[in-house]
């Protein structure tokens, strides 16, 4: 059977509770990719509905259809080139004379149009009455009610998309929005000019392309040039120029800006029409709160606590989960030690696949419950008051208070902050931020801290743990100073943004919003982290036959042996004492092998030769491979270390520490190579981001360069430093 | 023309409100500040400025919107007696 397929785009502003639409209408079943050709996240989900196929495209989240940041440049383009069979733009009811503004263009564009109006009851439990029949009557649009975050009125909704895209019509002529009578000559003047150029299968309405060609379009010139010809194209564009010189010497203003000006002055005709506002003072919470979040004397402080009550609930909480995780990872890696036969498979399941992955896994909690807090963050709306208090901070660094939140993120996971970098305006400062990024101590790094730091440190390792992550963030800030002044001069974005009112965060959102990026951790898991696991198994298994120094087997029978006869000739009382003994120096001697076999692994005659390298830093060879196979993923260090200093395969963190206290690190040593782990090289993934981010690989190999140099430096100032205490 | 009585609004105080006469900067900032609805004409209140003294948060079209204090200086706005609500 074949069902009709409707294809249904999503528009809105930033907060307008749009995604919490497209939630509802899509549920579980969302795709999340990126649009083609540039960095922005793409949703879509599949469902059926009236005897349809329905496909549900989540556009970004704009103001505007100015082409100026790329969200904006992607969701016009969609809505242009791919002509979906109906757009629903979401308006936040209680913002209705701002979300008119984008409404107002979607209905220049004439594509077909429905609006939701969303949140409606909030809006009027505020004292703000909307007349839907009259807004739709008004603006030729169907309107409907709908309140996204109880999923009421999404059925109406989508039936009333799907007649609207089979039966309905476009926005009739007497109900566009009219500018003053020059403007409008103007227009109409370009548009016979256009309709006379162009055949008849020319992709845009002729009466919006007129207005953008007024309003200087950068995008729409090119597209009328491969679209047209050059030549009829200059020809229009020659036409376009003569009009909008005399606009404006008429206003004494340029055009765009006097046409934004009138669109507003249409839409509060609109709003005087269909709002009532009852008498009553407007309660105003989100003020009120902000009266203390914002505050001058309160508002940093309370910043900083909640950023600390993040880092507190991600790690005090998160280690109870972890203790069942690594529990059950010792009882599968048990289980199968007595199951399977001795021999490479079951080295291979046990030492490699479960001990490598295993150390990293026992992190998801963690991870799980920072991006838990971020997504609370976002959701709520405090982000943008981070964005708002650092903004000077960050301004000082020569960026954007935005940049501030893909910063932020980055201390979950640097590949999702890097893309969040996004949201930035400006070229530059989108390249800065994902320069500096990598300095935010990513939830990857952690496992690192909390073994060195836990062994080393073990009553101070919180604050050291917290000093690493400022550290990470001074870096960040010396780096921002730097390169804004050698490498990306120049003015960075207005600071023009919207603090969105706070609200109460949908708990199906925070969970599909952790979900998606828990998804991205544990891809890296199965995939980059699982086969490096594998590499470094390997590396550190083979050769096989290694001609060790002493002939550990015999001494293991001597002790053996010894123990027999003391056991024999010892009085009763003191057969435990003799017992215990013998455990122990059996212990040791298979301890002493597995090092020397660690040494003399291939991965051991890695570290031997790039361990000159790392002498400076106080860092041995066992260090300088892990260093060196965490570049593909940072918690590898961890399991590297895992598999080079524990006992047996083991690599419980517990075993890990006791074999770390005794390998002769030093506390100095434990810092420097904390420091290093901290700034050095991004790890693959990140790169790769990088690289896609910036568009070049130049930036990513700068970044892969200067990170390393600044983690060398400043390792080995710790560990000098670390020397004189 | 009652642009002689204007002031830049980053002069303007909290909690004074005001009407903007003119937006000024380069054209991609006045565009933005115009998409967000601080067009000539409107009437706004000065919320607060951030506890480092910059950005500034004002109230326009009953949206809450932030401006660097730097970007409010090519803003040139009329202040009004009247409190805003």
């Amino acid at each position: 059977m074949d069902k009709k397929r409707l294809r249904i785009a999503l528009t809105g502003n930033p907060n307008s509770g749009k995604t919490t639409v497209f939630n509802h209408i899509t549920g579980t079943r969302q795709k999340v990719g990126n649009w083609p050709g540039v960095t922005v996240e793409k949703k879509e989900g599949d469902i059926e509905k009236f005897g349809r196929h329905l496909k549900i495209i989540d556009l970004p989240g704009t103001y505007s259809l100015t082409p100026f940041s790329i969200e904006e440049i992607v969701a016009r383009d969609f809505i242009l080139e791919e002509n979906p069979d109906v757009v629903i733009d979401i308006i936040d009811a209680s913002n209705l004379e701002r979300s008119l503004y984008l409404a107002n263009q979607l209905r220049e564009l004439d594509c077909k149009v429905i609006f939701a109006l969303n949140m409606a009851d909030l809006a009027e439990s505020r004292g703000y009455r909307i007349d839907r029949e009259k807004l739709s009557e008004l603006l030729g649009v169907p309107v409907v009610f709908t309140v996204g975050n109880k999923g009421r009125g999404i059925e109406d909704l989508l039936a009333a998309a799907v007649e609207h895209a089979e039966s309905g019509h476009g926005i009739p002529e007497s109900r566009k929005v009219r500018y003053s009578k020059d403007i409008e000559k103007a227009i109409s003047d370009l548009r016979s000019e256009i309709e006379e150029k162009s055949g008849p299968d020319f992709p845009y309405n002729p009466r919006w392309t007129a207005v953008k060609l007024l309003e200087d379009d950068s995008i729409i010139r090119k597209r009328l040039a491969q679209i047209l010809g050059e030549d009829k194209c200059s020809e229009l564009l020659e036409s376009a120029g003569q009009l909008r010189a005399r606009l404006a010497d008429l206003f004494n203003e340029e055009p765009e800006i006097v046409m934004t000006d009138e669109r507003y002055g249409f839409i509060a005709g609109i709003i005087k029409e269909v709002v009532s506002t009852s008498r009553r003072r407007r309660a105003d919470i989100s003020r009120n709160i902000d009266l203390v979040l914002t505050n001058r004397f309160l508002g940093f402080p309370i910043f900083i606590f909640f950023i600390w009550a993040m880092f507190q609930l991600t790690f005090t909480l998160g280690a109870y989960p972890m203790g069942w995780l690594e529990s059950s990872i010792a009882w599968l890696s048990s289980g199968l030690d007595v199951l399977l036969p001795a021999g490479i498979l079951k080295d291979f399941l046990l030492d490699g696949v479960i001990a490598g992955v295993g150390s990293v896994i026992v992190f998801l909690p963690n991870i799980l419950l920072l991006f838990f807090c971020i997504a609370l963050f976002e959701d709520t709306g405090y982000m943008a008051r981070a964005a708002f208090l650092m903004d000077r901070i960050m301004h000082l660094i020569g960026l954007h208070g935005k940049s501030f939140i893909p910063m932020l993120m980055g201390f979950g996971c640097n590949v999702p902050a890097i893309m969040a970098a996004r949201t930035l305006e400006s070229k530059k400062d989108r390249i800065l931020t994902v320069l500096i990024t990598p300095f935010m101590s990513c939830s990857a790094r952690l496992p690192v801290y909390i073994v060195l730091a836990g062994t080393f440190f073990a009553a101070h390792a919180g604050t050291v743990i917290f000093m690493l992550y400022l550290g990470g963030i001074a870096a960040a800030i010396v780096t921002g100073r730097l390169f804004r002044s050698f490498l990306l001069k120049g003015e960075d974005a207005p600071f023009v943004m919207e603090l969105p009112p706070y609200r109460v965060p949908m708990v199906k959102s925070l969970l599909i919003h952790m979900w998606d990026r828990a998804k991205m951790f544990l891809k890296k898991m199965g995939g980059v982290i699982l086969i490096g696991s594998i590499v470094i198994w390997v590396l550190s298994a083979y050769p096989k036959n290694i001609d060790y120094s002493v002939d550990y087997d015999a001494r293991i029978d001597r002790v053996m042996q010894n123990y027999a006869e003391e056991k024999a000739s010892a009085p009763q009382g003191e057969a435990a004492e003799i017992a215990q003994k013998r455990s122990e120096q059996i212990a040791e001697l298979n301890r002493a092998r597995s090092v020397e076999h660690a040494e003399k692994s291939y991965l051991g005659r890695i570290g031997r030769v790039v361990s000159p390298v790392f002498e400076p830093l106080g860092i041995d060879w066992r260090g300088s491979v892990a260093i060196l196979t965490g570049f593909v993923a940072k918690e590898v260090v961890v399991s590297t270390m895992g598999v080079l200093y524990a006992v047996e395969g083991d690599t419980e963190s517990d075993a890990l520490r006791r074999a770390l206290r005794s390998s002769g690190m030093t506390p100095a040593a434990a810092l420097a190579m904390m420091v290093f782990v901290l700034l050095y090289i991004p790890c693959l993934a990140a790169v790769t981001a990088i690289a896609r981010e910036t568009g070049s690989v130049r930036w990513a190999i700068l970044s892969v360069v200067y990170t390393t140099s600044v983690a060398w430096l400043a390792a080995f100032v710790v560990y000098r430093a670390g020397q004189f205490f | 023309m009652e642009k002689h009585a204007g002031i830049r609004l980053s002069h303007m105080k909290e909690g004074q409100s005001g009407r903007i006469i003119s937006v000024g900067g380069d054209m991609r900032l006045r565009r933005r500040i115009l998409e967000m609805g601080i067009t000539t004409g409107s009437e706004f209140y000065i919320e607060k400025y951030a506890p480092l003294r910059d950005p500034l948060e004002l109230t326009v079209r009953g949206m809450h919107v932030s401006l660097r204090v730097s970007e409010a200086e090519a803003i040139t706005v009329q202040p009004l007696e009247r409190h805003h609500g």
